[in-house]
């Protein structure tokens, strides 16, 4: 692995960060999905994600000498760095699903480069995340083929497409991205757009209102309180 | 009654089951439809007063575990519906109904949840009593049902573990999280005494007599009492109703509950029932286009 | 939603294929990712089938009017001769 670039720690909090931040915008899904079936299905993705974040915040807590909860909870907003297309608030299905697959595709190319890692804790982690991660795409693909399939549909995912790309491109670093785009214009039959791409770093106002509801109980009771 | 009622009554009332696809008098299938049809509008209400806290979760423990039991429960609905499905009622025709308010959910539902102390207080004794209800309905003549009763309660199982957990963490944490316990069981206490119906006799009871129920609703109010009132005692807590005690032969006695106020409930006007049936409505008006999508020809 | 699929589950290994109960689904890709939740998320099950509700037939109607008992094990009483036969042999027990 590169000596220069994200340290060890900060590596592991991206991924940890997206993560938690995905499968908590995804768990707003619970109880109002357009369908039961579908309800039950979106809610496990949403905490397997919340386990992968869960794992990866283990992993480094043990390095920064503190614990998974109080990373997830206890840092302040400038210290996250998950990547702004997690942070979106979209609780609506097109946009929930492309953002769904596009990061499930972007995490692939990401997480195929982490198994490779010489650091033999991450390289273990990933392949852990990745062999539940094939079910996420097995889910997605059917919704993207199907969205792709419909008159009605399509027009709204192709929309949603279209917004997200430039966050879905700021996911990945300049020597990943490439193959996120390949991918992408593979399954869509298109050339997509040459956008810039949303940084991570700058985090999208909604992060601020989530990371306050998800506080909230916890904040009531001083640090260190049991719940 | 005719000769084929009166046979099909002798053989659930000696009991025996009936499958799907049976013949059935009308009255039976009519009734259990219903039933089952509250019971499945009931579970997916019961998600609306909780899911908030799913994004409030104090630990990333507590967050699964909850997300888990709303995503049970979101389940349970699916498979309730499937039963009033093969019993002759599509779903969307009981979701029309039940967000234009025509059908009933159980009276639970309708009222608010406050704060994380709510939280534990249902996953504990809500479910706890739902519990009770569900093992009397393992016997339900209607084999479906039943079946499902048991994979609904194994899956329950674990609801009333995390519920006491979050109480048991809270009432061993300081006075303020302690406080938060006592406050949300002084509100919940009142729904959860009405929570397994008003006292009709089993001989009086229409589910009984079709052998829907096999537990007389005082019956399973006396269960509850008997299982979860020591529990909350012996924590130190109290519950708001001085004429609550055991009698020396086992009975418990309590200030009788207002049964017209539960009947106002559950025809949609408890405190958040008109909150809860609009986001319903809502969130289905938004979707609407998802169905319609998936339900066209296969990709 | 489209087919009704029946799902069938094994519990652990070597145990046999249970009715489970059933799913509602578009078509069958969705319909495995939705059983695999519904019957699987808690690893309650080693393996799951899937059929459409159409492409089972049911046999629920089985004949017996003249009582063909030889076929199983109450259609035999072999106490008495049983007793006859020790009796002969001098065996008789008690």
């Amino acid at each position: 692995m590169s000596e220069q670039g994200p340290s060890r720690a900060e590596l592991l909090l991206s991924l940890a960060d997206d993560e938690l931040i995905l499968g908590w915008r995804n768990s707003e899904w619970t109880g109002i999905a357009p369908f039961l079936e579908e309800d039950v299905a979106f809610s496990s993705i949403a905490q397997n994600e919340i386990g992968h974040a869960r794992a990866l915040y283990e992993l480094v807590a043990r390095e920064l000498g503190t614990d998974a909860d109080a990373l997830a909870f206890d840092r302040p907003l400038e210290e996250f760095r998950s990547a702004p297309l997690v942070e979106l608030r979209r609780l609506e299905w097109a946009r929930t699903i492309a953002r769904h697959w596009l990061y499930e595709t972007a995490d692939a190319v990401r997480l195929e480069a982490l198994m490779r890692s010489d650091d033999p804790e991450i390289a273990g982690i990933a392949a852990k995340i990745d062999r539940e991660e094939v079910y996420h795409r097995i889910h997605a693909e059917m919704w993207i083929d199907r969205l792709l399939a419909s008159t009605e549909a399509r027009p709204r995912l192709d929309e949603a497409i279209e917004e997200l790309w430039p966050y879905a491109l700021g996911v990945l670093d300049d020597q990943l991205r490439p193959e996120l785009v390949r991918r992408v214009e593979a399954k869509l039959g298109r050339t997509m757009p040459n956008a810039e791409p949303v940084p991570r770093g700058r985090h999208e106002a909604e992060l601020a209102e989530l990371l306050g509801e998800m506080t909230m109980v916890r904040r009531s009771a001083p640090a260190g309180a049991r719940w | 009654m005719d000769a084929r009622t009166a046979e099909f009554l002798e053989h659930i009332q000696s009991g025996g089951l009936v499958e799907t696809g049976d013949w059935m008098p009308d009255e039976y299938r009519a009734r259990l439809t219903k039933f089952v049809e509250m019971h499945a509008n009931s579970e997916l209400m019961g998600v609306l007063p909780e899911r908030d806290w799913i994004l409030r979760a104090p630990t990333l423990q507590r967050k699964l575990a909850l997300t888990a039991k709303i995503q049970d429960e979101v389940g349970h609905a699916q498979l309730l519906y499937r039963v009033v499905e093969d019993l002759g009622k599509p779903r969307d025709a009981c979701l029309d109904d039940l967000i234009a308010g025509r059908s009933k959910f159980h009276n639970v539902f309708h009222y608010p949840t406050r704060t994380w102390g709510d939280v534990g207080v249902i996953a504990w004794l809500v479910d706890a009593a739902a519990i009770i209800s569900q093992k009397a309905l393992l016997k339900c003549s209607y084999a479906p049902y039943g079946r499902i009763m048991r994979k609904i309660c194994w899956e329950e199982s674990f609801h009333i573990l995390h519920g006491r957990d979050v109480v048991l963490t809270l009432v061993t944490g300081s006075d303020a999280q302690r406080e938060l316990v006592q406050e949300a069981l002084d509100r919940w206490w009142e729904p959860l005494m009405m929570f397994h119906g008003n006292p009709i006799p089993a001989g009086e009871d229409p589910m009984v007599h079709w052998r829907i129920k096999s537990q007389a609703n005082e019956d399973a109010r006396q269960q509850f009492l008997e299982g979860y009132v020591p529990q909350v005692w012996e924590l130190g807590l109290t519950l708001p109703d001085a004429k609550l005690r055991r009698r020396d032969d086992g009975v418990w006695e309590y200030t009788e509950p207002d049964w017209e106020r539960l009947m106002a409930v559950v025809s949609g006007h408890g405190p958040a029932s008109a909150e809860r049936l609009a986001f319903r409505r809502l969130s289905r008006a938004e979707v609407d286009w998802v169905s319609r999508t998936v339900l066209a020809e296969a990709a | 939603m489209a087919v009704v699929f029946e799902v069938f589950r094994r519990e652990r290994e070597g145990a046999a294929m249970q009715h489970a109960g059933s799913i509602s689904a578009p078509d069958e890709r969705f319909a495995e990712i939705y059983a695999r939740e519904q019957y699987g998320r808690r690893g309650e099950s080693e393996a799951l089938w899937l059929v459409p509700r159409d492409a089972v037939h049911e046999i629920d109607e089985f004949v017996d009017e003249f009582d063909l008992k030889y076929r199983r094990v109450d259609g035999y009483s072999i106490k008495e001769r049983l007793k006859e036969a020790r009796e002969r042999a001098g065996t008789v027990q008690g």
